[in-house]
């Protein structure tokens, strides 16, 4: 195997323990977000805090983004990102081998 | 750059400079409406030169320079990518990347604020994650500071030899923990802790968010060798017209 082959596989093995073990590690915690988190800091530092701005689609909603609906958006936003990765990705992979082809023949 | 364009870019230079020496001046991304006004605004117009030249800097790209556009356009994808991913971390809290190194090591912190802001955007009004209103002061963090730790740490690596996926690591990885930072202690101006004081509420905020953000922005930087590894086996002419040597 190529050598940059074993180290984007160690790499990754590195990244998906990273992720996995906090949740294996810490059973029957929340994950909730940090955003969260902060916002519970502030109102410990500064008591009941009123913030003074909705989001534009929770004051049309009239209340908060469903929670699968929240997910979709962020599974759109990685699709997206991946999509545009995958693309210019396979374009370049292809390029270089067409090059390749070209040369050797 | 045209003199309008100049001009433009200067005006904002010297608004910034007055507004972040103003003493009222008070990320992860800060919540909807959790910063008072003025400190909106004051972000805001800190903001700006960066966004201006990032403007400037991609009308250029996009005239002058066709092959820089779809490393522009990976940059860009790979912050959205990123910054979609919510991680679980040690603390048993979930957080997210920032993604701006790529592009930060790819075109500088300016070019980069660009595409953060597009993606602070997006999240701001479909996730009501962040904010309209707080989007300065998350421009700042996220698209503004931790890129230009990034690209100046990538820039030191360089120099001093480092090997370049080394460089690579820890500049997207300090460069995401340095938006954390930032994000504390914007977070700790606005609210100062009864007593101690801003530094007190600094502690307290990077209580919160760095223990979580410290493995992910490990994760963060592993990726972005990763990216950087596949573009420099199979992107060279690309890499090339945009000044990065492989």
């Amino acid at each position: 195997m190529n050598k940059n082959v074993i180290t984007t596989i160690i790499l990754l093995l590195i990244v998906a323990s990273l992720i996995l073990v906090p949740l294996f590690a810490l059973k029957g915690a929340e994950f909730g977000g940090s955003d969260d988190a902060g916002s519970t800091k502030v109102e410990e530092i500064q008591g009941d805090y009123e913030p003074w701005f909705t989001p534009v689609l929770e004051t049309a909603l009239h209340g908060e983004i469903p929670g699968e609906i929240e997910s979709l958006l962020f599974c759109v936003q990685t699709g997206i990102g991946v999509g545009v990765v995958a693309f210019l990705m396979g374009r370049f992979v292809e390029r270089k081998k067409y090059e390749n082809g070209n040369t050797s023949r | 750059m045209t003199k309008l364009q100049n001009f433009i870019l200067r005006t904002s230079v010297v608004l910034s400079i007055i507004f972040s020496v103003c003493p009222t001046a008070f990320a992860m991304h800060i919540m909807e409406g959790y910063l008072p006004p003025a400190m909106c605004i004051v972000w805001g117009v800190v903001c700006l030169p960066f966004v201006i030249k990032g403007l400037f800097t991609i009308k250029k790209i996009f005239a002058e320079n066709r092959r820089a556009i779809t490393m522009l356009a990976m940059s860009g994808a790979f912050i959205f990518v990123i910054s979609a991913l919510k991680i679980p971390s040690v603390t048993g809290s979930c957080s997210h990347m920032t993604g701006t190194g790529l592009g930060a090591i790819l075109f500088g912190p300016c070019t980069v604020s660009i595409l953060g802001i597009i993606v602070l955007i997006f999240q701001a009004i479909l996730l009501a994650h962040g904010g309209l209103t707080t989007l300065g002061a998350n421009t700042f963090s996220m698209a503004i500071a931790g890129p230009l730790l990034s690209y100046g740490i990538f820039r030191l690596c360089k120099k001093l030899n480092v090997s370049k996926k080394v460089g690579v690591f820890l500049a997207a990885s300090l460069g995401d923990l340095f938006t954390y930072c930032i994000t504390s202690i914007q977070l700790a101006i606005a609210y100062p802790s009864e007593n101690g004081g801003v530094m007190a509420s600094v502690v307290e905020f990077l209580g919160v968010f760095a223990p979580t953000q410290l493995p992910l922005a490990i994760v963060e930087g592993i990726l972005t060798v990763l990216i950087v590894m596949a573009l420099e086996s199979y992107a060279v002419p690309e890499l090339k017209a945009i000044g990065y040597e492989a």
